[in-house]
């Protein structure tokens, strides 16, 4: 009975001590640690602000296939502009205030230039007004933030040009009267909701016998724009045409179409990437479908972001600044630089274009 | 503790084959929550170490701006979940009071009132699970599923697919705003309270101890005299209060009030409750373990973004970490009732020639 009561006490007292011995070691070694972490890290920033500049792009979010190629050409730009490192970071969902704890430690990493599509315009400006007090320079592109929180921002083209060549599209395909629809992206997306605005004006002043019956939002997640274009065509019969300026909603839409009936009979343009829209142009679900070439929107993103933190521009109107390859770009009012028209793909020309 | 009471110690050959009689220090130093906190201290240590800048004031304001909405709810959040129930509505009634604080301030209130109505919708829609729960007494999976998509859905009605961002810029940089030198946001403060509150309910009120008997079984609450609907439905009406807390702070931090702020929020809520050592099926867990949970989650994926992994390798960390806590604890138990058993096993031939203790070991 006495080994019981031993040998009891004995583990009780080891444990004990081990205890108290983990806890004494963990505190005194994050004390140690984290002061040690401290001093390197004023002393990796003190050399950060000399010679090597640093850029980071903040997409709407990741592991969007029109994103990608936006990207692919920042990082291209990002190389022959000079950067010494250039860096994507971003979530994974494109809700309004998902970037801003990106952009937090993009400020904290002492990141030269960031390049950010935003998601809401608003969400992410305080955060952005951290960054630019630490000395980044702001350059928003695909989708603008708050005019007040960036220094440029980058628009593929002027965002009247691309509302109306889609309604100029969709007035062709379905022959100039009837009934069509919107497919979008999330609801509070800046840049959708721009053209929408402007295809709204331009079907009333242009077009008065098409008729807009209805807005849905895919949230450029495959699946339920998949699902939303489905309802669409339960919800109106008669609807002629569907316009979708997501390139997730067009492919999925596009996807629906061409396993259904109204292959064929329902037009459908909107704004997509050829290598997703190839096959549903070449089977006739797609005639025509508009873009630009997404990659030259990161790769003047990436030139304005080092003409600003070299300081030859400031942001100002009438700013000009090389930009490699593309020439040379203006600063336009309210410090937009436009990089070029949009394209129209069709059967005969898609097979130009990779990306 | 389950153990232990197992083994009724009328002797003390007995008792001291109990595997855990630990003293009241040992218990704390070894518990679930003291390990949460442990590998928080370590996590947060290997972070200072190996990712540069991470040692800074300036992590600790933009950590704990990231986390105050999960920490805000993970807090009456744990209450419930130790009564075995669950309340998946709290992100989407952020959401609403969000919509709503938009939908007002646009209409010309005065903010305190904005802040008054908005915090009332969420008591009110609070009380509105807790009566469907606690009073008609449907399942609170069921029906936080149902108030998951309707109260979202009214935020949608409330605000559309508008966004409001004009408020105070007084009022939103008071909510960024750090104390001093220390890179804590102000609003900790208030954070503070709400955490020390559901802390002293749990811990120290025999209302607290009375939902650790309810989550054990409600049949057995009940007679011993705990009040099993009136504890329920208030814990809802705090669940809602406390979200709507988060909403105000979302939109206002945020400065942008839209429907869908603050979606998905209540899965990272109840990923941190449990990894913060509460059970799922009730009757176990701690304040403390929780806010160690909370901000080993947040640390983990600040330092991990401040090293620039990709968000798609922070969402696998964060799912086996909850994997792994969850299995761990369950491995461990089987590993010491294994032992215990060999322990019992062995100690047989020296003390059953009289027959009469073999008697008393079936109870193992």
């Amino acid at each position: 009975m006495e080994l019981f009561h031993n040998h009891g006490t004995r583990s009780m007292r080891t444990r004990r001590i081990l205890g108290v011995a983990a806890l004494t070691a963990s505190i005194a070694l994050v004390a140690t640690g984290c002061a040690g972490g401290g001093s390197d890290s004023g002393s990796t920033s003190g050399s950060g602000g000399g010679g090597d500049q640093t850029i980071t792009f903040i997409p709407k979010q990741l592991n969007n296939p029109y994103t990608d190629v936006v990207l692919g050409g920042g990082e291209e730009g990002a190389k022959a502009a000079g950067f010494a490192s250039s860096q994507v970071v971003g979530p994974l969902d494109a809700s309004a205030s998902s970037q801003v704890s990106f952009i937090n430690a993009e400020t904290q990493a002492g990141t030269n230039v960031i390049v950010i599509a935003a998601n809401d315009p608003d969400a992410v400006c305080s955060s952005l007004e951290e960054a630019r007090t630490g000395g980044a320079k702001i350059v928003a592109f695909d989708s603008d933030t708050n005019p007040d929180c960036r220094d440029v921002f980058i628009s593929q083209v002027v965002a009247k040009d691309v509302a109306l060549i889609q309604t100029k599209l969709i007035s062709e395909q379905i022959g100039g009267s009837g009934e069509i629809a919107i497919l979008s992206a999330t609801a509070n997306a800046t840049n959708q909701n721009e053209w929408i605005k402007f295809m709204e004006e331009d079907l009333k002043a242009n077009y008065p016998d098409i008729k807009l019956v209805a807005t849905v939002y895919g949230d450029d997640d495959d699946t339920k724009s998949f699902q939303e274009a489905q309802g669409l065509l339960q919800a109106h019969p008669n609807l002629k045409g569907i316009i979708s300026p997501t390139t997730v909603g067009i492919a999925a839409t596009a996807r629906y179409l061409s396993t259904s009936d109204y292959k064929g009979k329902v037009a459908l343009t909107g704004l997509g990437l050829p290598n997703e829209m190839r096959p549903f142009v070449k089977d006739d679900t797609v005639k025509a479908f508009a873009l630009w070439d997404p990659a030259q929107l990161g790769y003047v993103a990436a030139f304005a972001g080092k003409a600003l933190a070299d300081g030859t521009i400031t942001g100002e109107v009438g700013d000009k600044f090389d930009a490699g390859d593309l020439g040379e770009k203006e600063v336009t009012d309210g410090g937009i630089v436009i990089v070029g028209p949009p394209t129209t793909f069709t059967k005969d020309n898609i097979d130009d274009y990779d990306f | 503790m389950s153990e232990t009471v197992t083994a009724p110690p009328p002797t003390g050959t007995i008792s001291a084959l109990a595997p855990k009689k630990r003293s009241r220090a040992a218990r704390l130093l070894l518990g679930r929550d003291a390990i949460m906190i442990y590998a928080l201290l370590v996590f947060v240590l290997y972070a200072c170490i190996s990712i540069p800048r991470f040692a800074s004031p300036v992590t600790v304001g933009f950590l704990l701006l990231d986390v105050i909405p999960v920490l805000l709810i993970a807090m009456p959040m744990t209450l419930v979940i130790i009564t075995g129930e669950i309340d998946l509505s709290v992100a989407s009634i952020a959401g609403l009071t969000s919509a709503l604080m938009g939908v007002l301030w646009q209409a010309g209130l005065d903010m305190p009132l904005v802040l008054a109505i908005s915090v009332a919708a969420g008591v009110v829609a609070g009380a509105f699970n807790g009566f469907l729960i606690a009073v008609v007494g449907l399942p609170s999976l069921a029906v936080t599923i149902g108030t998951l998509a309707l109260f979202r859905g009214l935020a949608l009605v409330v605000i559309g697919d508008n966004a409001v961002a004009n408020f105070p810029p007084d009022l939103t940089a008071f909510f960024t705003s750090k104390i001093g030198g220390t890179g804590i946001p102000t609003v900790m403060i208030g954070v503070l309270i709400v955490m020390v509150f559901f802390g002293v309910l749990l811990h120290f009120t025999p209302f607290g101890r009375g939902l650790y008997a309810l989550g054990y079984s409600k049949e057995a609450a009940r007679f011993v005299g705990i009040k099993v609907a009136r504890s329920k439905f208030w814990l809802y009406v705090a669940t809602g209060s406390v979200s709507a807390l988060a909403g105000v702070y979302w939109t206002l931090r945020y400065s942008s009030a839209r429907s869908d702020n603050a979606s998905g929020l209540e899965l990272a809520v109840i990923a941190a409750v449990l990894l913060g050592g509460v059970s799922i099926f009730g009757g176990k867990g701690s304040i403390p373990g929780v806010i160690a949970g909370v901000l080993l989650i947040g640390t983990i994926n600040y330092a991990l973004r401040l090293g620039r992994v990709s968000d798609v390798v922070l969402i696998i960390v964060t799912g086996t970490l909850l994997i792994l806590s969850v299995v761990t604890p369950s491995i461990f138990a089987s590993v010491r009732r294994w032992q215990h058993d060999r322990q019992v096993r062995n100690s047989l031939p020296q003390v059953t020639t009289s027959g009469s203790t073999r008697a008393e070991h079936p109870a193992h």
